[in-house]
């Protein structure tokens, strides 16, 4: 390699990089707007300085329990809710779309969501349930699925090409239970079903954001590892064994990580649509070949989950929407967006 | 050498070609099985004098002819609208994940049909048909508009994305629709589902001329859609016009998905998986995989209506769902066995 070419080199890399710097940032203040937005917007206006004393009350020990209330109780709890759920569903989209080198092949679409949708609609419907044990439901109903989905998928290993086949198969039945379920239930059920599976953040609980807290902090460090193994996985299987990468084990790994991700998060706001799915390639599409961009995924998956839910609460007058019904248009419409936009960059998913 | 090739060659042709006479023996079978079955069972030969030489004194005559007869047809004409427009569009965005319900078309009909009941109050099935067709479309048309735009036209990654965004767009307006309307809910959840029952020989007349049109122009896009396969670095050094033929398929899956949308709700199930059975068996190579598809996805769909009629007596269980429930086991069964032809 020549001089001149090994600067060419080193200076594309130092672009690159600065590239992904700015949409890491564009992206951290993107989302420190909106959250500043969740904390002020309101039926009940608080001036931003009481905010900020509320925010500190715990520390300060200056009380104010009507306006502590809100911003404590209500407003904090939903945006941390949004922030954690969005990320984690934007990490669990991109890595499945990685692994299985396939853009369209995120959770909700390979038929993990359809389990966890699955499960709490027969929870709801014949059993009855509601509240937090239609939460442990969908969250067993997307842990079994996974598995079974892996294990069907193995024939001395797997391969990405078959998961995904297993996986539309396995939406599809797990589509046909709930389509079933919906024509046998009374309309009321229906409704009660209807409303979990568009999944919204209107009940959130300080709970819900803890398990999902430290559900990040158990799987981060472990998915910071398992990525190192994706280079090599992404050459292709054989290639990736002549490297010496534990092919199995990284894409086990990664697996497990990306169900753990999606369930926990389906079971704290339910199946909400598409953010997986679209999180992905909107952080491809910024980066442009700068990175694989699943920092960045996570980040769009939050920013998509928190804006959708300011607009579900403040969008009508009269009513909240359930955040699921705006995530879906939102999440799409940057990525139609990006896709009219970006025309140049042709190569990346 | 050469003549072995040859030979082995028009082997293959023949057995090929010997397993589409079979699957057009069964899909008979599956036919005069499908005038028989029901609340009420009718022997064949009662079917067969009632096509022939109808009474319509008969009870049993009138059933072939007023129920069975048309629910049959637009179950033919459904499955293999489906079969055909699957296929077509995983070879156009060379995506295994493609399908009608993916690509935004199964979500534009029932986004329209569900503005039609909910803000025009039509509930009529007949009026389904045309605000179906009209929907599935106008999404296409977006959908194929959004990938063409920008430097490098419309791609297969970008067709996939930006159907699978309008569906994400459209499921968005719906699921508000649904959920603020319980009487919109009320009556689309059995329309939904997708379902033959009811359907009249209306319907079957409406739909089959744009499924006759739709068929021919797949199949004529066989031999475009072998040069995609190759990527379209390669078909366009060979000579071929990668836009139009992308168009071509594009404009024969919207049509026939459209029809079968129309006529029978959306079915996810069969467009998605048949196309990959067709293939296991045919091997790479839109000559055959596009008969196959059209020709087995109507068995699958006429034997799952047929199961549906009669395995909860006295209801019927709508052909959306059986189609899923066993077609679903057997597809799973199949990838496991087969080593697949990757698109």
């Amino acid at each position: 390699m020549t001089i001149v070419q090994a600067t060419t080199i080193a200076a594309v890399r130092r672009s690159r990089q600065s590239h992904a710097t700015r949409v890491t940032f564009g992206l951290l203040a993107a989302l420190l707007a909106a959250a500043i937005a969740a904390m002020l917007l309101g039926d009940f206006a608080v001036p931003p300085e009481t905010v900020l004393q509320s925010l500190f009350s715990p520390l300060t020990g200056i009380a104010n329990k009507g306006v502590d209330f809100i911003v404590l109780q209500v407003r904090l709890p939903r945006l941390v809710l949004a922030l954690l759920s969005g990320a984690a569903f934007g990490l669990s989209g991109i890595i499945f779309q990685t692994l299985l080198r396939n853009p369209l092949a995120s959770p909700d679409i390979i038929g993990i969501a359809h389990g966890a949708s699955a499960a709490a609609v027969f929870c709801i419907i014949v059993l009855g349930w509601g509240g937090l044990s239609v939460s442990l439901g969908a969250f067993a109903g997307a842990v079994l699925t996974a598995i079974a989905i892996y294990l069907l998928a193995w024939r001395n290993g797997v391969t990405a090409y078959r998961v995904v086949l297993i996986g539309i198969g396995a939406a599809a039945m797990l589509s046909a239970v709930i389509s079933y379920l919906f024509t046998r239930a009374r309309l009321n059920e229906v409704q009660q079903a209807m409303a979990w599976l568009v999944g919204s953040l209107n009940a959130a609980q300080p709970a819900d954001s803890i398990v999902l807290a430290i559900t990040m902090v158990v799987i981060l460090p472990a998915l910071f590892v398992l990525v190192r193994g994706l280079d090599g996985l992404e050459l292709g299987d054989d290639t990736a064994h002549a490297l010496g990468t534990h092919v199995e084990h990284t894409r086990l790994g990664l697996m497990l990580v990306a169900v753990a991700l999606a369930a926990f998060a389906t079971a704290a706001v339910g199946p909400v649509g598409f953010v997986a799915f679209v999180s992905g390639p909107i952080a491809r599409r910024l980066m442009g070949g700068a990175g694989r961009g699943f920092p960045q995924a996570a980040l769009v998956g939050a920013l998509v989950m928190l804006v959708s839910d300011l607009v579900a609460q403040h969008a009508l007058p009269s009513t909240q929407l359930p955040t699921g019904v705006v995530t879906g248009a939102f999440g799409a419409t940057f990525l139609l967006w990006l896709l009219v936009v970006s025309g140049r960059s042709g190569r990346v998913n | 050498m050469e003549a072995s090739v040859v030979e082995a060659r028009a082997s293959r042709a023949a057995a090929l070609g010997l397993g589409l006479l079979l699957l057009a023996a069964a899909l008979i079978a599956v036919i005069l099985l499908s005038m028989a079955t029901g609340a009420r069972a009718i022997p064949v030969d009662m079917v067969w004098s009632a096509l022939t030489a109808f009474d319509p004194n008969s009870t049993e005559h009138r059933i072939v002819w007023d129920l069975r007869l048309p629910r049959t047809l637009v179950g033919v004409l459904v499955g293999l609208a489906l079969g055909l427009s699957g296929a077509v569009l995983q070879g156009a965005t060379r995506n295994p994940l493609a399908d009608p319900s993916i690509l935004g078309i199964n979500s534009g009909a029932a986004l329209f049909v569900v503005l039609g009941v909910s803000v025009f109050g039509i509930t009529q099935l007949g009026f389904y048909v045309w605000l179906a067709f009209i929907g599935a479309g106008v999404a296409m048309l977006v959908v194929y508009s959004v990938a063409s735009l920008g430097r490098e036209g419309a791609t297969p990654i970008k067709l996939a994305l930006a159907g699978a965004a309008m569906t994400a767009i459209m499921l968005a307006v719906i699921n508000a629709i649904l959920l603020t309307s319980p009487r919109t809910l009320d009556e689309v959840r059995f329309w939904q589902v997708g379902s033959l029952a009811g359907r009249s020989m209306d319907i079957a007349l409406q739909v089959s001329p744009f499924i006759a049109i739709g068929a021919a122009l797949a199949l004529m896009s066989a031999r475009l859609l072998d040069g995609l396969s190759m990527g379209d670095d390669v078909a366009r050094a060979l000579g071929q016009r990668i836009g139009l033929s992308r168009a071509l398929a594009g404009l024969a899956a919207v049509i026939l998905a459209g029809a079968a949308v129309a006529a029978a709700g959306p079915i996810a199930f069969v467009g998605l998986t048949i196309p990959h059975v067709a293939r296991a068996i045919t091997g790479p190579g839109y000559r055959w995989i596009l008969p196959y598809s059209m020709l087995m996805a109507p068995i699958l769909l006429l034997g799952a209506d047929i199961i549906g009629r009669v395995i909860a007596p006295p209801g019927e269980v709508q052909v959306g769902i059986v189609t899923a429930f066993i077609g679903a086991p057997f597809f799973i069964a199949l990838v496991r066995r087969r080593k697949l032809a990757a698109l």
